[in-house]
């Protein structure tokens, strides 16, 4: 007859203000260094921030953030615990590392179970680190996260930009409200992708230069927070935050 | 406590389809809880009891069924059971959680592979509601 944990979803996240979906139609493009990164500069403004990494099949937030030794805990449902003041939820919790070979109809049930069971509790920004493509996670998002917001991550390359194009036509047609593009390891000049999202008529929030020590500070959030491409995030952020707040 | 959010979200679907159907009280609920999410009849029962309070739902008798949870492999259509006693105690609990994620530590018994289809049992089912207009 029904499933009964999507009626209780919207009530879960009632008291997330913002949801903000980090996407792109490809993969590598830089979406949860992004999202993970992102979340931090918000939680450093003073917000209350949650990341949730719906990459189920290849998880990798808990990697950026160093996030091993954490796990949630039960109280009426699950509870996620803080990293470097994140409210942190991965599937990393239970696979534990393990290869988890998903179908569709298996990512749309483990989404639906971690929205139903997860108390985010008072929220600022929820933001959501999406697996790459226009798949089963994107549609239940837009499904069954009303409030979500998508923030689009493309590089400057005209494949990458190829797939964007076409999940931007999706949402646009949808009418899922996208916060902007963010056009991520740029390496030379070039207003080439600027010019494509305007022509979309999507905001354009910025470009992040392609940075050869990023790859260091994996794993170390210390390191991460110094390099260029945090100091970038953070201008994003910041537009975000205003952008965000007063729609 | 687990069970006390699918039990909420029993009583706030049931709550949903007893006003769409014009339902002045619910009398009988049936539900059917797949034995791969292992979840705890008695607590989820309690915690039913609980939430039914101040609601449509206060005099509502919960059926509760459970189901074997039957696995199929895709590849070479072999079919079985799941039983807990076969999993390490962090993989059933994980699995509690998060029933797909089985296909991260069980495989199939026959040719090993991941790829299985859950074709009953998976969890939390809402079979019928009734009550009185």
């Amino acid at each position: 007859m029904a499933d009964p944990r999507v009626s209780v979803i919207e009530d879960r996240l009632k008291k997330v203000n913002r949801v903000l979906a980090v996407s792109s139609g490809k993969g590598g493009v830089g979406k949860s260094l992004i999202a993970s990164t992102l979340s931090l500069m918000l939680a450093d403004k003073g917000y209350e921030v949650g990341l949730f990494d719906i990459d189920f099949t290849n998880p990798s937030t808990h990697i950026i953030l160093n996030a091993e030794s954490v796990s949630p805990t039960e109280e009426n449902g699950i509870i996620p615990p803080r990293v470097r003041g994140l409210k942190y939820m991965s599937i990393i919790y239970y696979s534990s590392g393990h290869v988890s070979p998903l179908r569709g109809v298996d990512v749309s049930n483990a989404l639906i179970e971690l929205l139903a069971i997860t108390r985010w509790g008072e929220t600022d920004f929820l933001v959501i680190d999406m697996p790459p493509g226009i798949g089963d996670a994107v549609l239940d998002v837009i499904r069954l996260v009303k409030k979500a917001n998508f923030l689009i991550v493309t590089t400057p390359s005209k494949l990458a930009f190829e797939t964007v194009r076409k999940l931007a036509s999706l949402l646009l047609e949808m009418r899922i409200p996208i916060t902007g593009v963010i056009e991520n390891m740029k390496m030379r000049e070039s207003s080439f992708i600027q010019e494509q999202v305007e022509k979309m008529g999507l905001r354009f929030l910025g470009e992040i230069p392609f940075d050869y020590s990023l790859e260091e500070a994996i794993g170390d959030v210390n390191k991460l927070l110094k390099t260029m491409f945090a100091r970038k995030v953070k201008e994003l952020a910041e537009k975000i935050a205003l952008q965000t707040l007063g729609d | 406590m687990h069970e006390w959010a699918l039990a909420e979200a029993v009583v706030s679907t049931v709550s949903q389809i007893a006003i769409r159907e014009g339902l002045r009280r619910v009398t009988e609920v049936r539900l059917k809880v797949g034995e791969l999410q292992q979840i705890e009849i008695e607590i989820l029962r309690f915690a039913l009891s609980e939430l039914k309070r101040s609601s449509l739902l206060e005099e509502a008798e919960f059926i509760i069924e459970t189901e074997k949870a039957e696995l199929r492999c895709r590849v070479c259509g072999h079919k079985w059971f799941f039983r807990k006693n076969e999993v390490d105690e962090d993989v059933a609990e994980a699995i509690h959680f998060v029933p797909e994620i089985a296909h991260a530590y069980i495989r199939c018994p026959k040719c090993g592979s991941p790829d299985f289809e859950v074709v009953r049992g998976r969890g939390v089912w809402l079979e019928s509601v009734e009550g009185v207009k």
